[in-house]
């Protein structure tokens, strides 16, 4: 058993197999953070740099967990967005990846493709914490396995994605994979925020939620960037939470049991209401502990594969 | 050349032997918990507890080792082993540790599993209990309580089946003449 790439650019193509695998292995991984020593030793030995070009606290804070905690050598490099054209410093800073001699990239950049440039310069294994408005795969397997935890299986369950998706890595990423793994997928939020076409990946669009609420299991809410309200894509945050801000009134609606995600940090009352975020179907925690778990697995399985 | 040097009532009797050691080596089976290395040591360590419950009336407890995350040969097998859980539920310090697995042979494995416990507490004591010592030790390591002892070639194969997972009990000698390598 094996994955069949040395990098993870992305869910898209990925097969039911590889998911599935990295999702068993996080299982495992599950248990050794419940340890009272929560470190093993088979990166022992590999160097591991973590390159930020993008700022992130918490992505950012559970790959650099998982990487000690597998006993890897850890190096980060945070750059805040320079004004030096992108490609070059990414090329800049790849040619002294290779002259360092590290076996492990984790890039975070602002650019969709910056992993996939990175793996075409750099020896070492590649893993994409999230390129543009492309994809963020950890996000999404951690996604998965807790679905798959609280549900038991991915199979047929029904996920609305609600939010921002024109912006969203995390949309993506989770669209390619479930679909994969066979769940229902719709997206809903406002026109303005919703990418033309998407309906081709197998998705259907909702613009109320009134309208999708009784037909899922799952609600998937995005943060809403605050800054897109400058740019004009939507009024208010009190009309973007009027309409789309995932509230208990709405949800009780359904008249069962929904579970809430997100993928932080949350806009308290903003898309999602407090009380639902922190209520008895929120596995929001959840997310962040399997987030561990996923970047564990997927370090693992690429990290020991050569 | 395949033969069977073991089988289901010779496996039997054998368990039966192993448990009435252990609780004679550790005058009774006070503190003692049982550790299975991942898949047939854990078998092998059910058997084993059942057995000292009806010696001494007492159930000892029973753990799960996973040691592929403390393999020597993680890097650089073709096909990476499959990661499962460790599953002891219960607090292994100043506890007598008796760890089991089916076949001692380089000892690389039970050094795997000797780091891994170490990771999960400060036993009192490890014992080792095997179904089969085939000799060729690569590591200064030996069993407390041996099942059987095989003399074998290094090319030779040991093969433990048991009926949790297999069809049934026994344990083979498979003699290669020559070296079949299937990778």
């Amino acid at each position: 058993m094996k994955l069949q790439s040395r990098h993870l650019l992305g869910l898209e193509g990925m097969s039911k197999e590889d998911i599935t695998l990295i999702l068993d292995t996080a299982a495992s991984f599950k248990e050794v953070l419940e340890r009272p020593i929560k470190k093993v030793p088979p990166l022992q030995g590999k160097t591991i740099v973590n390159l930020f070009f993008e700022s992130s606290t918490r992505t950012r804070i559970s790959f650099e967990l998982a990487e000690r905690r597998l006993s890897a050598d850890v190096v980060n490099f945070a750059a805040s967005g320079s004004s030096v054209s992108k490609g070059e410093t990414l090329k800049d800073t790849a040619r002294n990846i290779e002259a360092m001699k590290i076996d492990m990239v984790v890039i975070r950049h602002s650019a969709s493709g910056a992993p996939h440039f990175l793996t075409r310069v750099v020896k070492a294994n590649v893993i994409n914490a999230g390129d543009g408005a492309h994809e963020h795969p950890t996000q999404a397997l951690l996604d998965m396995m807790t679905l798959r935890e609280k549900h038991g299986s991915l199979e047929g369950l029904r996920i609305c994605i609600v939010g921002d998706i024109l912006h969203s890595r995390v949309a993506l990423s989770n669209i390619f994979g479930l679909k994969t793994m066979g769940a229902e997928i719709s997206v809903c939020g406002p026109a303005t925020l919703i990418p033309r076409n998407i309906e081709e990946l197998g998705v259907r669009v909702y613009h109320r939620l009134e309208d999708i609420i009784p037909h899922v299991d799952v609600l998937n809410v995005l943060r809403i960037q605050l800054e897109r309200q400058k740019s004009g894509l939507f009024p208010s945050l009190r009309e973007y939470h009027r309409y789309f801000g995932v509230t208990k009134e709405k949800v009780d609606r359904a008249l069962k049991p929904i579970t809430i995600m997100h993928p932080g940090p949350i806009n308290r009352d903003v898309e999602l209401s407090a009380d639902l975020a922190d209520g008895p179907h929120s596995v929001i925690l959840e997310q962040v502990t399997n987030g561990e778990a996923i970047r564990m697995s997927v370090l693992y399985l690429l990290g020991t594969s050569n | 050349m395949k033969t069977k040097v073991l089988d289901a009532d010779g496996l039997r009797r054998t368990i039966n032997r192993l448990s009435h050691e252990v609780v004679e080596k550790n005058k009774g089976v006070q503190d003692v918990v049982l550790v299975g290395i991942r898949t047939r040591g854990e078998f092998l360590a059910h058997r084993v507890a059942k057995k000292i419950a009806e010696i001494e009336n007492i159930n000892v407890q029973v753990g799960v080792l996973d040691i592929t995350l403390y393999r020597d040969d993680l890097r650089g097998r073709l096909d990476q082993p499959e990661l499962k859980s460790t599953e002891i539920l219960f607090d292994i310090r100043g506890k007598i540790v008796v760890l089991i697995d089916d076949v001692l042979f380089t000892g690389r494995t039970i050094r795997s599993a000797l780091n891994a416990l170490m990771d999960l507490g400060r036993p009192s004591v490890i014992q080792l209990l095997v179904l089969v010592d085939r000799g060729h030790r690569e590591l200064p390591i030996k069993a407390d309580f041996v099942g059987k002892n095989v003399p074998t070639a290094r090319e030779h194969e040991v093969q433990v089946a048991l009926t949790e997972a297999d069809e049934e009990d026994a344990v083979y000698l498979i003699e290669n003449n020559e070296k079949e390598d299937g990778q």
